[in-house]
């Protein structure tokens, strides 16, 4: 050896012999995700499966001996599903926790308020439930990635399915909030193209249930399909008042989204025949390799199966894990920059990818049926999968349309 | 065609009795409770929410409706007893507000308290067979089960009816809503009679939620909701009057069915414009003695 | 027992009000586990201070104070939203100008009744600002909140002073609430402070001394109404969002217990009530997921034991309120 390389090595091995101790911090200092979510509130159930999802990821993640060499810390906030309680959160995780990235928000105006902060503090963000706005000018920024489906993209596939499989007539009943009306605008600016005629819409206070003076005249009407964007707690209450009128034989219904705890809560006789699209279900792990890996791995951890969510959580935390080793850092910027060059990824479904313009999220969508109570299979075996809308750019609003280039 | 609309409103109409008596059965509680014992039951929304949740624990265990709707709000009603003898009753004789700001921090308890014993999803209960159908009524056809509502609250205004006005407690109960000091000063003891009031007030919203479960679903946010409508119903009829009670919590039971017919984005607001206008109006609510509230 | 042994700090306290304020407030962001929550304690015990000057001093409870949060914090945010003002004194002055305006028209219908009606007709009021700003979504942001709020950097003495650190910020809401405070210790100090009290003791001998006390009521609420404002505006900054549910009777139901908890009618209570509540809120939220519960009965336990709150208690009656 030369005596040159000889010095600088013994050199180097002298300083880390000096300095273990920065060593030692600096490996084991972990990345932190702050993962703000309601487990208070109104969708606890969801934000509990979410949570879930999210911790598996973690353990995998450690599992294999953590992100560039260093732990992966999640740490979840109640955020009560209100605005300024989960801006507060994120605050408290920003400068508090000092996370380097969040994840997290279950509903639209949560996921806003707390996008508002990551922005301020130059952290990415990437956001885990429906928001038309989230991914549009003004909320959207380099930073801000949204993982999940939104309005536009759900309506537009309920209705490429169901106008092609279920009938062209339609009526749609929904809760009178942003979620609601941009569900049914986008359907009924989508519906003629279809070749399919929105033959009325029934607007309702949400969490107000009472629809039985509507329900004659949904019925006169005589639809094929009856869109029921009526969310959470109001979704049986629909349910059961439709089937008292006699209308779940007259017409097929379909939600917007399907969630296996909430059929399961309200059983299969008041769901049974009932529609509706989600991003994944267990299911889906009879027919996709990468769903069996997580659909086991996650009922080995918690006993139970996985809704919906619990891949938001799952894939948000593997997604920023990728963007860390992708970039070698823990800088936001540097990271997202990283996920816009490589924007394919798998984590437990299919190939999704990000679009660069507004860094949305694309996946495959399937479309469900509720079994009845006789073909339920086991304990949660409740959906049929009916069809499948694959991963597709034009179900989004363009990114001239978001107001962005 | 002609007959849809017709045919709506009356629908609707029906609908409005429905909720009008939910309204009721609150807001008599409410009303009895603040007449005689000057206390704004802020948990009274969490006792209502309360009731369905034991409802739905009772039709588990005895697979029977109809145990449920005569015991849980006689559970309901002995957790009342206790919420009285032991929190509120220290608080007489302090600031008026007292009570109102307790029972607002137990509302907060109950809610939690409740997800912790039930969990966090919203459960759903059933009708008994026999209530589940819909019935035609010749110009539509109206799910029995609401008629059953109809019924209940009819039956129950009665027997209170008949109780404060045939039984010398009931006579007790009105004369203190009226004078308690008078009351006492005739030697009649009337910590019994609050702890009787304040009971069969909480028993009766814990009945509303009973009834509601199977039309609304079973959540523990169920109460929050009804709460501030409970409290606008029992101002506008005038807070200490029975008669204003029920007749406000129906009429407000029509516009709100109305609203949500004709105009659904006014439907939540219907309620506070009317009360405005009505306070405006007439200073105590549509039956209420000036003095009583203030 | 304790309030015995802090007499000394107390009375001194309560003799040199705004200047321990001072102090105090400006070490506060480096006493609490992060600064933002600092800012929060800091506005909503200003949001506090105007709900406890109409309930505390002048003995009106109001339920809808929600109000006045709600029109300062969407004044000010549509004007550097929707109006694209440039200036950040301006915004603010008008979410101030929405708030006072909103005070005065509620109050003069309010104040018509008195006792739990008056306290449901300023809940019936805060309601209806609550569903049209729900439905007004153009204006508004409807359900979603309002977005698209700008923190401008503050124009003072012709340099511009950027607000994006936390530090900064509360340095910023701390220069206001301590106006706001040396405000309201003027205004208790003066004569129109001592009628709002003599009101709240005994109306009837107020009037009997020849005292209009229903225009009096009024300046109270619309003072009550400012400083709520201020507070809705610097919050509509703080989070560069406002969520519509600023107006629902939720956020006045905090208040509400925030200035119970502290003290009702005592000058610091509700900031001690603030910061108790928010801190709380805060840190159980980290350990027990049933914290609402916790919260709940300690709220409980107050009503039933400590009355007068936290503050009210340690600082002994008869030391100046």
């Amino acid at each position: 050896m030369h005596r040159r390389q000889f010095l600088t090595t013994a050199t180097a091995g002298a300083s880390i012999l000096v300095f273990p101790a920065v060593l030692r911090a600096q490996s084991k200092d972990p990345v932190r995700i702050g993962f703000p979510l309601p487990l208070t509130g109104t969708f606890a159930a969801i934000a509990a499966d979410m949570q879930r999802g999210a911790q598996l990821a973690m353990e995998e993640l450690n599992a294999k001996g953590g992100v560039m060499g260093r732990k992966v810390d999640v740490m979840f906030r109640d955020d009560e599903l209100k605005p300024a309680v989960g801006a507060q959160r994120t605050k408290e995780l920003i400068e508090n926790q000092k996370v380097d990235f969040v994840v997290g928000g279950l509903a639209a105006h949560v996921q806003m308020a707390i996008n508002e902060q990551t922005k301020a503090a130059g952290r990415l963000y990437i956001s885990v439930s429906q928001s038309d706005e989230i991914s549009a000018k003004p909320d959207t920024s380099p930073l801000t990635f949204h993982e999940a489906l939104n309005p536009t993209i759900t309506s537009r596939t309920i209705a490429t399915f169901g106008t092609k499989e279920l009938g062209k007539k339609w009526w749609i009943v929904y809760a009178d909030y942003a979620f609601g009306k941009q569900n049914t605008a986008v359907f009924a600016a989508i519906a003629p193209k279809l070749g399919a005629t929105l033959l009325g819409s029934t607007p309702y206070p949400l969490g107000k249930p009472e629809f039985s003076a509507h329900l004659p005249k949904i019925q006169a009407a005589k639809p094929d399909v009856i869109y029921a964007v009526t969310p959470g707690a109001d979704n049986v209450p629909f349910l059961k008042q439709a089937i008292s009128f006699g209308l779940k034989k007259e017409a097929k219904i379909i939600v917007p989204l399907h969630f296996l705890d909430y059929v399961k809560e309200g059983g299969a006789e008041v769901w049974q025949d009932i529609f509706g699209a989600t991003h994944f279900c267990h299911e889906l792990a009879e027919t996709l390799p990468q769903a069996k890996r997580y659909v086991e791995a996650y009922t080995k951890k918690f006993n139970r199966p996985p809704d919906a969510y619990s891949g938001y959580g799952y894939s948000g935390i593997m997604e920023v894990a990728r963007g860390v080793e992708l970039a070698k850092s823990t800088d936001s910027n540097t990271v997202a920059n990283a996920l816009r060059k490589n924007r394919e990824y798998d984590h437990y479904k299919g190939k999704q990818w990000w679009r660069a313009c507004d860094n949305k999220s694309f996946q495959d969508l399937w479309i469900l049926k509720v079994r009845s109570p006789q073909q339920v299979k086991g304990e949660w075996g409740f959906f049929d999968v009916v069809g499948k809308v694959a991963a597709n750019e034009e179900l989004d609003r363009t990114c001239a349309e978001k107001g962005l280039a | 065609m002609l007959d849809i609309p017709l045919q709506a409103l009356a629908a609707q109409a029906f609908t409005g009795l429905v909720l009008g008596g939910i309204f009721v059965l609150m807001a008599i509680g409410l009303s009895l409770i603040f007449g005689l014992m000057t206390v704004v039951n802020f948990a009274h929304g969490s006792f209502y929410m309360l009731g369905a949740y034991v409802a739905f624990s009772l039709m588990g265990v005895t697979k029977s409706f109809w145990a449920a709707l005569v015991l849980a709000p006689l559970v309901v009603g002995a957790l009342g007893f206790l919420v009285e003898r032991f929190l509120i009753r220290r608080l007489y004789g302090r600031s008026p507000d007292d009570p109102l700001l307790l029972t607002f921090g137990l509302s907060l308890a109950m809610v939690e308290g409740a997800k912790l014993v039930w969990g966090k999803i919203g459960l759903t209960v059933d009708p008994p067979r026999q209530l589940a159908a819909a019935v035609n009524l010749g110009f539509m056809n109206f799910p029995v089960y609401r008629l059953f509502v109809i019924a209940v609250t009819a039956a129950v205004l009665v027997s209170l009816w008949l109780f404060l006005e045939k039984t010398s407690v009931g006579l007790v109960i009105r004369a203190g809503s009226r004078d308690a000091l008078m009351v006492r000063a005739l030697g009649v003891d009337l910590n019994r009679i609050w702890l009787l009031v304040f009971g069969i007030g909480i028993a009766m919203a814990g009945l509303a939620g009973v009834l509601a479960g199977p039309m609304r679903g079973v959540y523990a946010e169920m109460g929050v909701e009804i709460i501030i409508d409970s409290f606008v119903i029992v101002v506008v009829g005038g807070m200490g009057s029975l008669a204003g009670a029920i007749v406000a919590g129906l009429v407000m039971g029509e516009i709100v069915s109305l609203t949500t017919f004709f105009a659904p984005r006014l439907a939540e607001l219907i309620i506070f414009i009317v009360m405005a206008i009505v306070l405006l109006v007439r200073p105590s609510g549509l039956f209420g003695e000036a003095g009583l509230a203030e | 027992m304790i309030s015995a042994a802090l007499r000394p700090v107390t009375s001194w306290v309560a003799a040199h009000p705004v200047a321990s304020f001072v102090v105090f407030f400006a070490a506060f962001p480096f006493l609490v586990p992060y600064q933002s929550l600092a800012t929060q304690v800091l506005i909503f015990g200003l949001f506090a201070l105007g709900f406890n000057l109409l309930y505390g001093y002048t003995g009106l409870l109001s339920f809808g104070h929600a109000a006045y949060y709600g029109l300062g914090a969407y004044g000010t945010g549509i004007a550097l939203a929707k109006l694209k003002l440039t200036s950040l004194w301006l915004a603010l002055g008008i979410g101030l100008a929405a708030a006072v305006i909103g005070g005065a028209v509620i109050g003069f219908f309010c104040l018509r009744r008195r006792g739990i009606y008056f306290a449901m007709l300023t809940l019936a009021f805060a309601q209806m600002l609550y569903f049209v700003a729900f439905h007004a979504a153009d204006l508004t942001g409807g359900d979603d909140g309002l977005r698209g709020i700008p923190l401008l950097p503050l124009g003072l003495f012709g340099a511009s002073v950027s607000l994006r650190t936390p530090l900064a910020f509360y340095f910023f809401a701390y220069a206001f609430v301590v106006l706001a405070v040396a405000a309201l210790r003027r205004i208790l100090d003066s004569p129109f402070g001592a009628v709002l009290q003599a009101i709240r003791e005994n109306s009837d001998r107020a009037v009997a001394c020849g005292y209009d006390i229903n225009r009096i009521k009024l300046l109270s609420f619309v003072f009550s109404a400012l400083f709520t404002g201020l507070a809705g505006a610097l919050d509509a900054l703080r989070l560069t969002v406002v969520p519509v549910d600023s107006l629902y009777w939720t956020t006045s139901g905090q208040v509400v217990i925030m200035t119970l908890l502290g003290g009702a009618g005592t000058f610091f209570g509700p900031f001690v009530g603030a910061a108790t509540f928010l801190i709380l809120a805060d840190r159980l939220s980290l350990f027990i997921e049933a914290w609402p519960l916790v919260i709940g009965v300690i709220f409980m336990a107050f009503v039933l034991f400590l009355p007068r709150g936290i503050w009210g208690t340690l600082a002994a009656p008869g030391v100046e309120r």
